[in-house]
């Protein structure tokens, strides 16, 4: 059962096996959609590991979705490690911990992909790594992959998933996001796309930098958009908030995103756009 | 005499004085920064620019007061003028949410910026915020994509930007007008990436051990200059004009260090101070 023991680490909040169909059937193959409720028999989650009746992608890890999104892929930056800038307690145990659990060395995958004969720079944050949460070498893994990016004049295509900064780090956590900024300016200026992909969360520092600094910003069915956790924004203006106030089809009705695409549609639409924002870079090499 | 970092080579933390004041806990400097007797926004207006005149609006469809801009004098030049306010009064304070700038805010503040970048001013932006307006409508208005995009637009603005923290600076709601060339704060102020509370919430679920978890967030001045995060420290005695003196007294050597700079130096400088962390 490796694909339920995924899920079940994955999104254990979000997935309750249905009590009524566990009595008919082995327990652990029935989940509860987080966003429509609907039971699903985990086979017809299918390899997208959607829901079959609402879009709604599960949360799966960088190197699951890259099973089906590329080619090929080269990773980069797999071995840089963060500085422990606060010196935190226990936080070098939870970064290991968090390792093994993905096969990660931070809460992003960077490198070089291919679909077709399309290359372009790809970044995937996995939801895995305490939260998708910006560290250090999040933010440093980014930045190199739009300089490397701006040096061979490639695009760049980068999946957010974060629960936001990385508290352990504090304020260089912060700082993440105006370096990226910075980075992502100069990728910008040089005419070379970048299309951001928000996937189920992204929140915080990183809903406030990169993933809102797109040319063009696409999203997951139902994702989970905002800048204010939902607890904060209750515990702060003491209102209780509407349950769909940061999915994604609420954020594409005030007009903060493109498109909402499909998981099995992304691999197509991907490549379709990077043909049609080549702008100047692409014309000279074609 | 203000406490900074002298430049020199291969690196510029250098302290070269220090303060006279007995050491304090990052408790006390969190109570500091919050303290209701503290410098206020309009003050600032008042006393450090002879002249003022406020700008309204994004120019998409709201006005959102708590970020006052506008134009002023500094020293003899025309700047551009950011002040996030508090508020004085019962009304204003509700009208600012207390110093918490909602998108419409973010944005109006980008508009002056690139306005300030067309007309070759500089500006200047002044810091107390717990954070960026957590409200449902905020989140509806697009919070995240204002500070993105103020972020991304700062990145290129070809005139200096000079930042002083006086009080709070909460998050990404404060980055996003202090990711220009300089940031400076007020001996009674604090930079973090979430308020104690909120730390000590979330890290050790427990919301009192705000000034054990200030101490490990290295949020108080002088543990920032340490870490390269800011350029000095302003003092800041309890007399506010006193403060606005020195606030004066520090910025205008600054500025006229980043004028010397041509545009793309000035870019390539504030790239390289937010390239090293
Ligand atoms: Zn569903």
């Amino acid at each position: 059962m490796q694909l339920f023991d995924e899920l079940k680490t994955l999104g254990q909040k979000h997935i309750k096996a249905d009590k009524n169909a566990q009595q008919s059937v082995p327990s652990g193959v029935w989940l509860a959609c987080p966003k429509c409720k609907k039971s699903v028999y985990h086979k017809d989650l299918g390899v997208y590991i959607t829901c079959p009746n609402c879009g709604y992608g599960f949360r799966i890890s960088s190197r699951q979705r890259l099973e089906w999104l590329t080619d090929s892929f080269s990773e980069m930056d797999q071995d840089l490690q963060t500085a422990d800038p606060l010196d935190f307690p226990d936080y070098a145990k939870k970064i290991e911990k968090a390792q093994r659990a993905t096969d990660l060395n931070d809460s992003v995958l960077t490198g070089v992909a291919k679909i077709g004969e399309q290359e372009f720079c790809l970044g995937i944050m996995d939801s895995k790594f305490i939260m998708g949460s910006m560290g250090t070498v999040t933010g440093e893994k980014i930045t190199r992959l739009f300089e490397y990016a701006t040096e061979h004049q490639k695009a760049v295509v980068l999946f957010t998933a974060s629960g936001g900064a990385r508290m352990q780090e504090g304020i260089f956590s912060l700082m993440q996001m105006a370096k990226v900024s910075q980075a992502v300016y100069a990728h910008s200026q040089a005419g070379l796309f970048y299309l951001s992909i928000i996937t189920d969360p992204t929140t915080g520092g990183v809903t406030a930098s990169f993933a809102m600094q797109g040319d063009i910003i696409l999203s997951e069915p139902h994702a989970l958009i905002g800048f204010a956790g939902k607890r904060v924004i209750e515990q702060t203006m003491h209102q209780k908030i509407p349950e769909d106030l940061q999915d994604a089809e609420n954020i594409l009705n005030h007009g903060f995103i493109d498109a909402i695409v499909k998981r099995e549609d992304e691999k197509k639409t991907i490549v379709w756009l990077l043909e049609m924002n080549q702008g100047k870079a692409g014309e000279q090499s074609s | 005499m203000a406490l900074r970092n002298e430049p020199r080579k291969g690196g510029r933390a250098v302290i070269v004085s220090l303060f006279s004041k007995k050491q304090r806990t990052a408790g006390e400097i969190v109570a500091a920064a919050r303290d209701g007797q503290k410098v206020t926004g309009q003050e600032l207006l008042a006393e450090i620019f002879p002249d003022f005149m406020e700008m309204h609006g994004d120019r998409l469809n709201d006005d959102d007061p708590s970020i006052v801009g506008g134009l002023a004098h500094f020293t003899g030049r025309a700047v551009t003028v950011l002040v996030i306010d508090k508020g004085t009064s019962a009304k204003d304070r509700i009208a600012k949410h207390f110093g918490s700038p909602a998108p419409a805010a973010y944005r109006k503040s980008l508009r002056l910026i690139k306005q300030a970048e067309k007309f070759e001013r500089p500006v200047l932006a002044f810091i107390n915020t717990a954070g960026a307006y957590p409200a449902a409508s905020a989140e509806e208005q697009g919070q995240g994509e204002a500070i993105a995009r103020n972020l991304l637009g700062i990145a290129g603005v070809k005139v200096p930007l000079l930042t002083v923290i006086y009080g709070e600076g909460g998050s990404g709601g404060a980055l996003a007008l202090a990711c220009g060339d300089e940031v400076w704060m007020s001996e009674n102020s604090m930079y973090s990436v979430l308020s104690p509370e909120g730390f000590a919430s979330i890290l050790w679920k427990d919301a009192s051990k705000s000034d054990e978890a200030a101490e490990v967030m290295q949020l108080t001045p002088e543990a920032l200059l340490k870490a390269n995060i800011i350029e000095g420290i302003i003092p800041e005695p309890n007399a506010h004009k006193r403060f606005c003196k020195n606030i004066i007294q520090i910025l205008r050597p600054e500025l006229e260090k980043l004028e010397k700079l041509s545009p793309d130096e000035l870019v390539a400088q504030r790239k390289a101070r937010f390239r090293k962390f």
